[in-house]
C-alpha cells in the first residue's frame, strides 16, 4: 500500500469562534442555517454519481459496446449487402445491437447508485444527513436518468447518423423515426436503468439485484425460446413480444413480431412498471429501518 | 427557531425490538449540553441501536426519542444540529475523503470550504484526495470525525470513537470531546471501557441488555465505587487479627491467607505490626478499579461471556488419554 502516514493532526480542537450569544447553555455555530430542499439533495448526488470510478466504468463500456457494435454492424452490412438488398430497410435499426449489451451497463449503474451505499453502510450516513429518505431516492433517480438519458442519446445519435451516411442502399429514416431511433430509445433505456436503481433501493443488494434485472431482460426471451408445447402458444407468443429485446426493437418499428406493442407503447408499458416499482420503493424506504 | 432547550436529547421509553429480541428496553433519559456524556455497555447492550433510533435511522418500536424538541427526521438542516461517528465504516470505499465530505456538505447547504476546514481539524489534508478504502482504520475514524464537525453542530455523537486507534489518536480524541462540551455542545459518546469513561465523561448513562441500569454523575459514580483498601499477607494471621482487633481495626479474610482492611492506612498498620513483632510479606495498598465496579453493575446482564472459569488444558490432553 502506497497510503501515507495518518498526519499528525493539530492538537489544538477546533474552536471555529466562540459560541456568539450567551443566552442559552448550547452552543450556537457561525454556519448559517437554511432550509434544505431537493436541489441540496440533487447537488450532493450529482457529486456521489461522478466521484465514483464505477460510473466512469459502466458508462465507458456502455459508449464502447453502442458505438463500436452499431459502427461494425454498419460497415459490415454496408460490404456485403448487394445492391437492392436493403430497400425499404430502416437504416437506423442497426444500432439495436449495441444497444440491447450496452442496456447491460445502464443496468449495473442504475444499481449500483442504490444498493452499493448498502454494501458500504454509506447509507447510513446518507440517511443522517438527509433524514427525508424520500427525497434521497427522488434525488438519486433524477440524477441518475438524466445521466443515462444524455449518454445514450449521445451515443445512439452518433451511431444513427453514420449508419445513414455509410448504407446508401437503405432509404432515407422520416422524421418520425429519426426521433424514436434516438430520442425514443434513449428515454427507454434510461427507464430500464431507472428501474434497476428501484429495484437496487429494493434489493439492497448488488449482485442480486443486477441478477434480477438481467434475467428480466432475458428470461422471456429465453424461456419463449423452449416452450414447444402447441397449447402453450399463446404464451410463447406474448413472452417474445412482450420482451425487453422486442419491445426494444419497436422503436425502429422492426419488431419480431406484427402484433404486441407497436409505436410507443414499450416506452408506457416501461413507464408503468418503473412507476409501480418506484411506490413500491419509496413505501418500503419508509417502513424499514435503513 | 433554536429553543431554551437547546441541544438536548430526550428519550422517553424508547424501545425497539429485532424479531423475538428486545435489543432496547423502555429507555428514558436526557443528554445535556455542555458536559461529555458517557453512554457505557457491555457487548450487545444496545448502545449502537439506541444511537440509531436517535439518528431516525431505525424506528422505535414504541417510545419516542426528541433532539431539540423534536424528532430527527422533522429537523431540515440536520448536520447543523447532530454530528455523528456510528461504529461500522459508514463511507464509500471508492470515493475520496474530499468528495466524501463534499456530498454531505452540499446535502445540507453547508459552504464547500468547510470541507477543508473539517480536514485539516483532524489532520487528513494531505490525504484529502486519496480513495477512503486506502485508509487505515485509525484515519477512517478521522474521517468519519470530519464528517460529524462538519456542519459545526450543537449535538455530536459518537459510537466507541478509540476504537482501533493508537495511544495518540486516543489522547486526541478525548481532548477533542472536552474541548468540544466545554464549548457548551452536547456530547454523547458511547464505551464499553469504563476506564476510558473515567478520563473524558462528566456524566454516565450505564445500561445492560437494553435497559438502564444507572443515570448519573461520573464523580458521583466513582465516590460510589471505588473502594480502596489494604492488602496484607502474613505469616502470623491470628496474633495480627488480634492486635487490629485491639486496635479497632477491622479485617476481612479474602481467602489463600490474605487480609484486606477497608479504608485503612498502610503506614498505621505497619507500625502496629511492628512494634508487636509480627512479620509481613506483603503490606499493600489498594483500589479497586472502576471496571470491577463496572462490571458488577453489568454482570447479570451480559450477555455474552467467555468462558474463562474453564481452565486451559494442554493441547492434545484429549487424545493423549488414547480411548
Ligand atoms: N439489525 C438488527 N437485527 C437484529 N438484531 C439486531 C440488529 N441490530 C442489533 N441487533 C441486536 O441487538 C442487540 C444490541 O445490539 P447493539 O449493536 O445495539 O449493541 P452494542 O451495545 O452497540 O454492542 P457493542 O458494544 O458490541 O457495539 C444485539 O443483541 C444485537 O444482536
Ligand atoms: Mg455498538
Amino acid at each position: 500500500m502506497s497510503t501515507p502516514q495518518s498526519p499528525m493532526p493539530q492538537a489544538a480542537p477546533p474552536n471555529w469562534q466562540a459560541a456568539a450569544g450567551p443566552s442559552h447553555p448550547g452552543y450556537t455555530s457561525p454556519i448559517p442555517v437554511v432550509r434544505t430542499h431537493l436541489g441540496h439533495a440533487l447537488a450532493s448526488e450529482w457529486t456521489k454519481i461522478r466521484s465514483v470510478r464505477s460510473t466512469m466504468w459502466t458508462l465507458g463500456v456502455f459508449v464502447l459496446l453502442v458505438v463500436g457494435i452499431g459502427l461494425l454492424a454498419g460497415a459490415a452490412i454496408a460490404a456485403n449487402a448487394s445492391d437492392g438488398d436493403l430497400n425499404g430497410e430502416n437504416p437506423l435499426s442497426f444500432g439495436f445491437f449495441g444497444l440491447l449489451l450496452g442496456s447491460m451497463c445502464v443496468i449495473t449503474l442504475g444499481v449500483l447508485t442504490t444498493a452499493s451505499e448498502y454494501g458500504t453502510g454509506m447509507i447510513r450516513t446518507t440517511m443522517v444527513a438527509c433524514p427525508s429518505r424520500g427525497r434521497v431516492l427522488t434525488a438519486k433517480a433524477i440524477v441518475f436518468f438524466a445521466v443515462a438519458f444524455v449518454v445514450t442519446l449521445v451515443s445512439a445519435s452518433l451511431v444513427a447518423v453514420a449508419q445513414v451516411g455509410m448504407l446508401d442502399g437503405a432509404r432515407e429514416p422520416s422524421g418520425a423515426e429519426w426521433f424514436k431511433g434516438t430520442v425514443g430509445v434513449s428515454l427507454y433505456i434510461a427507464l430500464l436503468g431507472l428501474l434497476s436503481l428501484v429495484v437496487g433501493s429494493i434489493i439492497r443488494h448488488s449482485a442480486g439485484a443486477i441478477t434480477i434485472m438481467i434475467g428480466l431482460v432475458l428470461a422471456p426471451l429465453v424461456i419463449a425460446l423452449f416452450m414447444f408445447s402447441e397449447s402453450l402458444s399463446d404464451l410463447r407468443q406474448a413472452l417474445f413480444e412482450y420482451s425487453i429485446p422486442n419491445q426494444l426493437s419497436v422503436f425502429y418499428s422492426n419488431s419480431l413480431t406484427d402484433s404486441g406493442p407497436s409505436g410507443w407503447d414499450p416506452l408506457w408499458i416501461a413507464l408503468g412498471v418503473t412507476a409501480v416499482a418506484f411506490a413500491g420503493a419509496y413505501a418500503l424506504l419508509q417502513k424499514r429501518d435503513v | 427557531m433554536r429553543s431554551s432547550v437547546a441541544c438536548m436529547i430526550e428519550l422517553e421509553g424508547l424501545t425497539k425490538r429485532y424479531g423475538g429480541k428486545l435489543a432496547v428496553d423502555n429507555l428514558t433519559f436526557t443528554v445535556r449540553p455542555g458536559v461529555v456524556t458517557g453512554f457505557l455497555g457491555p457487548n450487545g447492550a444496545g448502545k449502537s441501536t439506541t444511537m440509531r433510533m436517535m439518528l431516525g435511522l431505525d424506528r422505535p418500536t414504541a417510545g419516542d426519542v426528541r433532539i431539540d424538541g423534536r424528532h430527527y427526521d422533522r429537523l431540515t438542516d440536520p448536520l447543523k444540529y447532530i454530528g455523528a461517528l456510528l461504529d461500522a465504516k459508514a463511507v464509500h470505499g471508492g470515493r475520496s475523503a474530499h468528495n466524501h465530505l463534499l456530498c454531505l456538505a452540499q446535502s445540507n447547504g453547508i459552504p464547500a470550504r468547510r470541507v477543508h476546514e473539517v480536514l485539516d481539524a483532524v489532520g487528513l489534508t494531505a490525504v484529502a484526495r486519496k480513495k477512503a478504502k486506502g485508509f487505515s482504520y485509525g484515519m477512517g475514524q478521522r474521517l468519519g470525525i470530519a464528517a460529524a464537525l462538519l456542519g459545526d453542530p450543537q449535538i455530536l455523537m459518537f459510537d466507541e470513537p478509540v476504537n482501533g486507534l493508537d495511544p495518540e489518536g486516543i489522547h486526541w480524541i478525548r481532548h477533542l470531546m472536552k474541548s468540544l462540551a466545554a464549548q457548551g455542545r452536547t456530547v454523547f459518546v458511547s464505551s464499553h471501557l469504563m476506564s476510558e469513561m473515567a478520563l473524558t465523561a462528566d456524566h454516565l448513562v450505564v445500561i445492560g441488555q437494553g435497559r438502564l441500569l444507572a443515570d448519573t454523575s461520573m464523580a458521583g459514580f466513582i465516590a460510589q465505587n471505588s473502594r480502596s483498601y489494604v492488602r496484607i499477607r502474613t505469616p502470623q494471621r491470628e496474633r495480627l487479627l488480634d492486635v487490629l482487633h485491639e486496635a479497632g481495626i477491622t479485617a476481612v479474610e479474602s481467602g489463600s491467607g490474605v487480609l484486606e482492611i477497608d479504608g485503612g492506612k498502610p503506614e498505621r498498620i505497619g507500625e502496629l505490626a511492628a512494634q508487636h513483632h509480627i512479620v509481613l510479606h506483603e503490606l499493600s495498598p489498594q483500589q479497586a478499579s472502576l471496571e470491577e465496579a463496572f462490571m458488577q453493575l453489568t454482570a447479570e446482564s451480559v450477555e455474552y461471556h467467555a468462558h474463562t472459569d474453564t481452565p486451559a488444558r494442554p493441547w492434545g490432553a484429549d487424545w493423549q488419554k488414547g480411548d
